[in-house]
């Protein structure tokens, strides 16, 4: 099953086909089989699915952080299928960004220097404006000096959001956010995440398996097996509950 | 316990052999001493033995003046001629020969050079035929005067063939004499030389002359036992025969006395050698510690998980220490196997080096074992106590927490640091001002471990700021600021990586400035007191100086526009019992036309024949003054009364004695070792300077320089010391290295996750190696810091503590000191390839995507 929701000129993300096989012979595990999905601009997409579906890998082959076995993954213009390791470099340089379950964040540099590292690392300076924007929305402003130990995991959590944010990359990838975030910070994070999306039009890809944070998004596109099997436009915590109800069930997995 | 311990241990093979590998260096460092002296000795023992294979008996003169080895060859004293009929006549002597061998026989070469020596003397001998053990290889036995035969060794290094005319300088003409060579001969065992000494042999007449400087006298007599006369009981009765003027000697006891005052210059090698082991261990347990520390950090949580199933405190140790067990016990094996083979190369090498010492087998005496294990075990054990104790503190919860531990405070750090500073300053001080009672030596060498241990306990402090300043200079690029603030991250990391360099770094900038200063300080004052445009010497290789004919002084001084020629002499002599230093010059006037020495008492111009100048010193520690009167007895001859009738200031002449140019007639080396020359004012240097060398050429051991090529030549020796112990010292800077490499891998291992996520974000691998190269060359440029900081301390110290021995100028060599900072950044550079390779290839997915 192939999801095409939004034009192509409109893709921020583009699935063409990606299998990805880890292994030979006996030990032969496909993660993915045939994967074709487009990621709207300017959408909030959460990719759902049983733990060993393939939602990471796909999310994965998507940021250019592995690579696949066929088929092809672009971002915007750019064909990711086939770049060197300068060439990704530059990739999630200029048009990805990341936020991660384990928040990553450099233990050494403030948060605020945590923040602006993608932009130093390209030697670019801030847009003074949008960083500013950013700033006031993720809430952080009297945090700015503080090192990460001196953080509690939704601030760091909020910080990394904001390094993803602001480069305004193409595409954020976030693979699992909330995962290490009690309800209450997963919430702030996710409310974060939607209003980027809502009001200054960020495309957001997300990984999760907690139906509550695919609830925040646009769409959520569920795999199982390695394969598409489903999607929601509008979701609510419920009807994502009752998909993966079924997903569950081994009748519906086959394939 | 035992297995988790040693599966751990499997599981970080690569850490701890880095670890491992600045003991096996050490390691090597001690059992190769212990082999290449055991060798050595052996091999000489051998050789004396051969050497004397053939001597019953052998009976010589007590010699004038006992000088040990230190202070320079001994001269044997001749035996009369009349002495060889004496021997004949006791009972139970079947034959008895007199024997000329003395040093100072030196052949000119094919190339019109002196064959040198660098260790082994230059016998001049007498033929007294073949033997067992001596064959003549091609040619004839000597039978005119002005024929010789040499050894093979020597006929080679001068490259020389039979029936060729050669030039020789003898012990009491260095002016060269011509000589048929009518033959050459070699020894038993198909050895061209023994020991690598060279022999000339004359007729025995010639011998004595140019040898020993009296005709009818022998070096010593070999005794020839009858049948059935054991040597021990002719000895004493030959000792009995010849009352006690005489020394006389079974061949075996010879041989045996030979070889060991030459292992006495061994056991002072060793010790050397063991100096530098030293230096290497002390590295190797800053390396070790931090190893085992950084190990035990990592392992936080795996040893909270063993408290939390019920490990106690106790068994946490002993896992530690039994990891550090079994990382002294392999280094141990592998540093003793290193030593056995430097031992052996170094021994071959020094067989070569002494020309041609036959080597007995390489031995491995229990010594090299022993301290094998003993240090390797130890210091490896040792450096992992302070890790092991802080692995059985960590507490059960640690297990459940993902905290990082918080950096402890530095407070206790830095004061302990502060106590050991202290107390290695003092013992410095009490070593080096002379108030250690006979310790000195001991004394001062705690107190400088003293204080590297204290200054390593306090780098910490000090690396924050210093670090944080240092990394500023790349700090204009993101890797470079990310580099400087990982180099700031962990002070106590950092610190002990770089004290670890700065041993290496502060013993090699102490003894540059000792030998720098000492170097400026001879040159200043030979600037200062030499007023003589012109200097006649050599560069002395072996242990006797090269020396002139004195003729060429006096030739010298009728060259026009020469004003005043001086020839200068010297040897140890006797004055009443007690060992000194004598000068003898040819005109005293010199004394204080060229030397600008001034008179404190009496009259300093003239030297009668048996008048004699004391320097002020002298005067004072003898209590002297002019009139006094002092017996000396010189190397060779009788004792001499001489009067007193001038006094010098010492501050300006350092001879203690001079004595008149007759004198010198006794000395070891009877011919004039420097000249100088002074010119008439107007005179150019370069109109004289040629002509003085046309009459040094029959002299080719000595040249004819201007002031400042001499100063240059004098302290050129002191370059040769510095870069000897720079070379040795290098070890000391690659274990460190070792230690750079290490801290960062383990860093680079521990901060996966963190370079993950950099390359996600962006980084590319150029930009972390970069990263990785800047905290390399931040901690190592610091460590190199601290130890010209060190270094320039300790070598100011002992500088002002040498004040009274001439040093009298620090001088701070600022270039090397230069250089070895930018050393140290290239060091650290070299030190980050591997592990920023590393970084560079970690794979960013796995990196970030796992635990």
């Amino acid at each position: 099953m192939t999801a095409t929701v939004g034009r192509q000129a409109q893709a921020a993300a583009r699935a063409s086909d990606v299998w990805k096989v880890y292994g030979s012979g006996e030990a032969q595990v496909v993660a993915l089989r045939g994967v074709s999905a487009e990621f709207e601009r300017g959408r909030f997409t959460a990719i759902m699915g049983p733990s060993g579906s393939g939602k990471s890998t796909l999310m994965h082959c998507l940021a250019g952080l592995d690579s696949v076995t066929r088929g092809t993954v672009a971002i915007g213009e750019t064909t990711v299928t086939g770049l060197g390791d300068a060439g990704l470099t530059k990739l999630r340089r200029d048009k990805v960004g990341f936020i991660f379950q384990q928040f990553n964040l450099l233990p050494t540099l403030t948060a605020k220097e945590n923040i602006l590292l993608p932009l130093s690392i390209a030697g670019r300076k801030p847009d003074p404006a949008w960083y500013d924007t950013v700033i006031a929305t993720v809430g952080l402003r009297d945090r700015l000096d503080h090192r990460p130990a001196q953080l509690s995991g939704g601030q760091q959590q909020r910080v990394a959001c904001a390094r993803a944010l602001v480069s305004r990359p193409e595409v954020i990838f976030a693979d699992e956010p909330t995962g290490n975030l009690d309800s209450r910070s997963g919430a702030e994070v996710l409310n974060f995440l939607r209003n980027s999306v809502r009001e200054h039009g960020q495309t957001i890809v997300m990984v999760t398996h907690d139906p509550t944070a695919a609830a925040y998004a646009d769409r959520v596109v569920f795999l199982a097996d390695g394969e598409i099997v489903s999607e929601l436009i509008e979701p609510t915590a419920d009807t994502v509950l009752d998909t993966m109800k079924k997903l569950d069930t081994p009748a519906e997995v086959g394939n | 316990m035992f297995r988790a311990t040693l599966k751990s241990l499997l599981a970080r093979k690569v850490r701890l052999i880095l670890s491992g590998l600045a003991v096996v260096l050490g390691v090597m460092f001690v059992s190769g001493a212990f082999v290449l002296t055991d060798t050595l000795g052996r091999s000489f023992d051998s050789v004396f033995a051969d050497g004397f294979s053939e001597v019953d008996v052998n009976v010589a003169a007590k010699p004038k003046v006992a000088v040990s080895e230190v202070q320079g060859e001994q001269t044997a004293a001749p035996v009369p001629a009349a002495t060889v009929e004496r021997v004949k006549q006791v009972p139970g002597v079947a034959d008895a020969e007199g024997v000329v061998a003395a040093d100072g026989a030196r052949l000119i070469g094919s190339n019109g050079k002196v064959v040198t020596s660098f260790g082994p003397p230059q016998i001049g001998g007498n033929w007294i035929g073949e033997s067992d053990l001596l064959r003549l290889r091609e040619g004839r036995a000597p039978q005119a005067d002005d024929e010789i035969v040499v050894n093979k060794a020597l006929a080679d290094a001068a490259k020389v063939r039979v029936g060729e005319r050669v030039g020789v300088l003898t012990a009491f003409e260095s002016k060269r004499r011509e000589f048929a060579l009518v033959g050459v001969f070699g020894y038993s065992g198909d050895r061209d030389s023994i020991g690598g000494v060279n022999e000339v042999m004359f007729t025995t007449g010639v011998a004595q002359r140019l040898m020993l400087g009296e005709p009818d006298a022998f070096s010593s007599v070999t005794v020839t036992a009858a049948d059935g006369v054991a040597a021990e009981a002719l000895r004493d009765d030959v000792a009995g025969a010849l009352g006690p003027d005489y020394e006389v000697k079974t061949g075996e006891q010879v041989a045996t006395d030979a070889s060991a005052s030459l292992k006495e210059g061994l056991t002072f090698f060793n010790r050397i050698l063991l100096g530098f082991a030293a230096v290497a261990l002390l590295v190797g347990t800053f390396l070790i510690l931090n190893t085992f520390s950084i190990i035990v950090a990592q392992r936080t949580r795996e040893l909270a998980l063993m408290r939390a199933i019920g490990a106690s405190g106790r068994q946490i140790i002993g896992s530690v220490v039994l990891e550090a067990i079994a990382v002294g016990l392999i280094a141990s094996v592998l540093g003793l196997a290193a030593g056995i083979g430097i031992g052996a190369l170094l021994a071959y090498l020094f067989g070569k080096l002494a020309g041609g010492l036959t080597l007995a087998g390489i031995g491995v005496p229990p010594a090299a074992v022993i301290g094998a294990f003993a240090v390797g075990l130890v210091i490896t054990v040792v450096a992992a106590l302070l890790p092991a104790l802080r692995a059985s503190r960590i507490p059960p919860i640690a297990a459940m927490q993902d905290v990082a531990t918080p950096d402890r405070p530095l407070t206790k750090v830095t004061v302990a640091g502060g106590i050991v500073t202290a107390i290695g300053g003092t013992l410095l001080f009490l070593g080096l001002s002379g108030n250690a009672r006979g310790n000195t030596l001991p004394t001062i060498l705690a107190g400088v471990l003293f204080a590297f241990i204290g200054v390593a306990l306090l780098t910490p402090l000090i690396s924050r700021p210093v670090v944080s300043l240092l990394g500023a200079v790349f700090s204009w690029s993101v890797p470079g600021k990310l580099g400087r603030l990982n180099s700031g991250r962990n002070p106590r990391r950092t610190a002990i990586t770089a004290a670890a360099l700065m041993v290496g770094i502060a013993l090699v900038t102490g003894v540059t400035v000792i030998l720098d200063s000492a170097k400026g300080s001879i040159g200043k004052l030979a600037e200062d007191r030499i007023k003589a445009e012109l200097v006649i010497a050599g560069a002395q290789s072996g242990p006797r100086p090269p020396s002139f004919d004195p003729e060429v002084l006096e030739k010298a001084a009728a060259i026009p526009g020469v004003r005043l020629v001086d020839g200068e002499y010297g040897d140890m002599v006797k004055i009443n019992g007690e060992n000194t230093w004598a000068g003898a010059s040819t005109d005293p006037a010199a004394l204080r036309q060229i030397f600008g020495a001034e008179a404190t008492a009496g009259d300093i111009d003239r030297l009668g024949p048996d008048q004699m100048l004391v320097s002020s010193d002298t005067a004072k520690s003898r209590n002297l003054s002019v009139g006094s009167t002092l017996s000396v007895q010189p190397s060779r001859g009788e004792a001499r009364t001489y009067t007193v009738t001038g006094i010098y200031a010492s501050s300006q002449l350092t001879n203690p004695v001079v004595l008149p140019a007759a004198a010198a007639k006794d000395f070891t080396v009877p011919q004039p070792i420097q000249g100088f020359i002074q010119l008439a004012p107007g005179t150019r240097v370069a109109d004289v300077q040629p002509q003085v060398e046309t009459l040094l050429a029959d002299s080719p051991e000595v040249s004819v320089a201007d002031r400042a090529a001499f100063i240059k030549q004098q302290t050129s020796q002191l370059d040769g010391l510095l870069r000897m112990i720079q070379i040795l010292l290098a070890l000391a800077i690659v274990i460190a290295v070792l230690g750079i490499i290490n801290t960062l891998a383990l860093s680079v291992l521990e901060r996966t996750r963190e370079l993950g996520l950099l390359r996600a974000i962006g980084l590319r691998r150029a930009q972390t190696m970069g990263m990785i190269t800047v905290e390399a060359v931040v901690i190592s440029v610091f460590g190199a810091l601290l130890g010209v900081a060190v270094g320039t301390g300790l070598g100011a110290a002992v500088v002002e503590a040498l004040r009274d021995e001439g040093i009298t100028d620090l001088v701070l060599p600022w270039g090397q000191m230069g250089v070895f900072l930018g050393l140290a950044a290239i060091v650290g550079v070299v030190a980050a390839v591997l592990p920023a390779v590393r970084a560079a290839r970690i794979n960013v997915l796995g990196a970030i995507a796992h635990d």
